[in-house]
């Protein structure tokens, strides 16, 4: 397949590759457009770790200190999208964009050209949203979920651009994501059965089925709030005849399977790494397989256990407690098969195997308070507390964010050629090991005292905690400066050569070829026996 | 390459399909929330429509509370209230309440009061012959008036509910009087 790299007649590289700014315009690369994703995802981690530095120091002391509740609400909200559709999401589709084709044997994206256009609208995007920021009145201050009423009728008028870029976002991914199914499909090379494909390449596909089935949802939603709040319909709005809790089945039900969204491309990535460190195949891949289709369709009729506190019938409450409860079931079946992989292998701890190992055993602590959050009785007391707050950033931090860590430091040398500076990466490893649960763990003891979350002031008993978790916010922001600094330096192509295995126990497409990759790969399709 | 292009073209076209759907499918969750809600009852909300009531047995074994709750919403300022807190009926008997609204400001305001019930099951055996939520209520500036309400509780309610609350909420839609449907209830 010829990319688009080839129709530029200019700065002819004998890698075929332009050179300045405009290769990374026009690029329809797929290695190119993966870079580009994950740089974008790692400055949207820094930015939106900016804000979560801002919160956290609002919430050092008790009272009001350094900003004023409407920013601190503003900083919460574009905190949690930015983490959400700017780092998270951007930087699975990265790997997915460098990873998918060399995994199953493809020469490119199926569709490179609308994957150029899927990253290069992102950025505009995320500049409407951060611009809202800086006009009158301030940008979006009603939660990421950006619930009805708060979000239509108390909103201000910067709610539009808030609406608009989300609506850019939901593009970026649909296009993203349709690219993955499309490439899986259609590109795999000879003998790549379903049954063979890498475990990263089956979430990925699974993922991207949840893509296009609920970003669509989330755009009805924003396109609903933006009617009701300019143009006079009453969707949500009761005295018209809407209903504000409809509001909250419509947000949920795009918003259960989006963290499933963010979190089936971890289990991949882990699913290709615990073998690779223990130097034995995957054990139960097959399981594995049905084990991530299952979590993807329990996904969409779980969505009303973020709404026990609305007012369900027992029956409906009952219906949720439990359909929640059965998710546990495969999510148990991976992290059994992680362990029965590593069971018995020769284990080796490079930093991918590392974050992999702190991902399962911390993904797990972020599952159990799930599965409690889940128990429709005690919901009522935890629901919008701190506990909330620390189950969903274990599952997110220390599970989605550590997933992605772990796949950059296993396919760095792969991307680079050159091994990256260890010591550097082992202090990034420990430095955010031992700060994430300073930061996150505390959280569970103020949220089940009663400490609210999204809140700017908290009542002095909680003072202590709260403290910790700052030192250990702070800390932990501190430790990314370490994977800049890593990441700068890899780019620079200093360090050791890689070899093209790159790690001992390695297997698959992608480590047959050399390191580091070059520019066009596999455009004979290889031979998978 | 080991696939000729149109086959990319079929199944992206199946893809936008999908998309285009479920973006549909997010608007469709309005009405089908609705239906959803009017079968099961599960969102305490009353049929917007007058039923009619046929004269019925009244189980007079059974002695059904209900509570009223009135609650303007912000920025309407009318004051509104039940004239009895509570009453006493059979199921199968009809009844009347009346409710009290004063609109103290200097300028005519138009109303719509929603009413929800709780618990939510509740709605779906609340009968309302004749009520005040059905049309919007316009009401000039200081003046006040008397509102009725009429209803019965059909006698399938459920055995272990002996007491539910129906809460009426005022909105001010002076802005939108005319364009808004006058029959919601």
């Amino acid at each position: 397949m010829s990319t688009a790299a080839e129709h530029l007649h200019h700065d002819e590289h004998h890698d075929h590759k332009p050179s300045g700014i405009k290769r990374w315009l026009y690029t329809t690369n797929h290695k190119d457009i993966g870079t580009l994703y994950l740089w974008f995802a790692f400055i949207m981690f820094l930015i939106g770790g900016a804000m979560a530095m801002v919160i956290r120091a609002e919430l050092f002391q008790p009272g009001l200190q350094l900003v004023d509740p409407n920013f601190f609400n503003q900083m919460t909200t574009v905190h949690g999208l930015i983490m959400v559709f700017g780092a998270v999401m951007p930087a699975f589709t990265g790997l997915a964009n460098w990873m998918v084709p060399l995994m199953i044997g493809a020469p490119d994206m199926a569709l490179p050209r609308m994957n150029n256009w899927s990253f290069w609208i992102l950025p505009f995007a995320f500049l409407i949203l951060l611009s809202s920021l800086f006009l009158e009145g301030g940008g979006p201050n009603f939660g990421w979920t950006f619930y009805a009423p708060l979000s239509t009728t108390y909103s201000n008028d910067s709610t539009a651009l808030f609406v608009f870029s989300v609506h850019i976002m939901g593009a970026s991914s649909i296009m993203g994501a349709i690219n993955v199914i499309v490439t899986i499909f259609n590109m795999r090379a000879p003998g790549m059965t379903w049954m063979k494909m890498p475990l990263f390449v089956w979430t990925w596909l699974i993922t991207a089925f949840l893509l296009i089935a609920v970003m669509p949802v989330l755009a009805g939603a924003v396109t609903m709030v933006l009617t009701d709040k300019f143009f006079g319909t009453s969707f949500f709005n009761a005295a018209g005849g809407g209903d504000p809790v409809l509001f909250q089945h419509i947000f949920w039900f795009f918003g259960h399977p989006e963290v499933y969204i963010m979190i089936l491309p971890a289990f991949g990535i882990i699913s290709q790494i615990v073998p690779t460190f223990s130097r034995k195949p995957l054990f139960g891949y097959a399981s594995m397989v049905y084990a991530t289709a299952s979590i993807a369709l329990l996904s969409f009729i779980v969505w009303a256990h973020h709404m026990f506190t609305t007012g369900m019938p027992v029956a409906a409450e009952l219906f949720f407690m439990f359909a929640t409860m059965l998710i546990s079931v495969p999510t148990g079946v991976k992290v059994f098969n992680w362990v029965a992989t590593m069971w018995r292998g020769a284990i080796s701890f490079e930093i991918p195997m590392l974050f992999a190992l702190a991902f399962i055993v911390l993904f797990t602590i972020g599952g159990f308070s799930g599965l409690m959050l889940a128990i429709t009785p005690v919901d009522f007391q935890y629901h919008d507390t701190y506990f909330v707050v620390a189950h969903f950033h274990y599952v997110l931090v220390t599970g989605a964010v550590f997933s992605i860590m772990a796949a950059v430091y296993y396919w760095l040398p792969k991307w680079c050629g050159k091994m990256y500076d260890l010591t550097l990466a082992k202090w990034h490893f420990w430095c955010s090991l031992i700060s994430v649960n300073v930061l996150f763990f505390p959280m569970h003891f103020v949220g089940l005292a009663g400490m609210p979350r999204r809140i700017p002031d908290y009542s002095l008993q909680f003072a202590d905690f709260n403290k910790w978790v700052s030192i250990g916010g702070f800390a932990f922001g501190l430790s990314q400066l370490i994977f800049l600094a890593l990441l700068i330096k890899a780019c620079r192509k200093q360090g050791e050569a890689a070899t093209d295995q790159v790690w001992e126990g390695a297997e698959g497409l992608e480590w047959e070829i050399p390191s580091p990759a070059p520019y066009h790969t596999f455009e004979t399709p290889p031979v998978v026996k | 390459m080991n696939t000729p292009a149109p086959n990319n073209g079929k199944l992206v076209i199946k893809l936008v399909a999908v998309v285009l759907g479920m973006f549909g499918f997010g608007f469709a969750l309005v009405p089908l929330y609705d239906v959803f809600c009017d079968v099961t009852g599960i969102n305490g909300k009353t049929n917007p429509y007058a039923a009619t009531y046929q004269v019925q047995d009244i189980d007079t074994s059974r002695t059904i509370t209900v509570e009223f709750i009135t609650r303007t919403n912000t920025g309407m300022p009318w004051e509104f209230k039940a004239r009895s807190r509570q009453v006493q009926v059979h199921p199968g008997e009809l009844k009347t309440v009346e409710f009290y609204v004063r609109n103290p400001t200097g300028k005519d305001i138009v109303g719509q009061a929603i009413p929800s019930v709780s618990p939510g099951t509740a709605a779906l055996y609340l009968n309302k012959t004749e009520c005040f939520c059905f049309n919007q209520q316009p009401l000039p500036a200081g003046e006040e008036a008397l509102m009725p309400m009429q209803f019965y509780v059909d006698p399938q309610l459920p055995e272990d509910i002996e007491i539910f609350t129906l809460s009426y909420t005022f909105y001010d839609v002076t802005e939108t009087a005319s364009t808004v449907a006058m029959n919601r209830g």
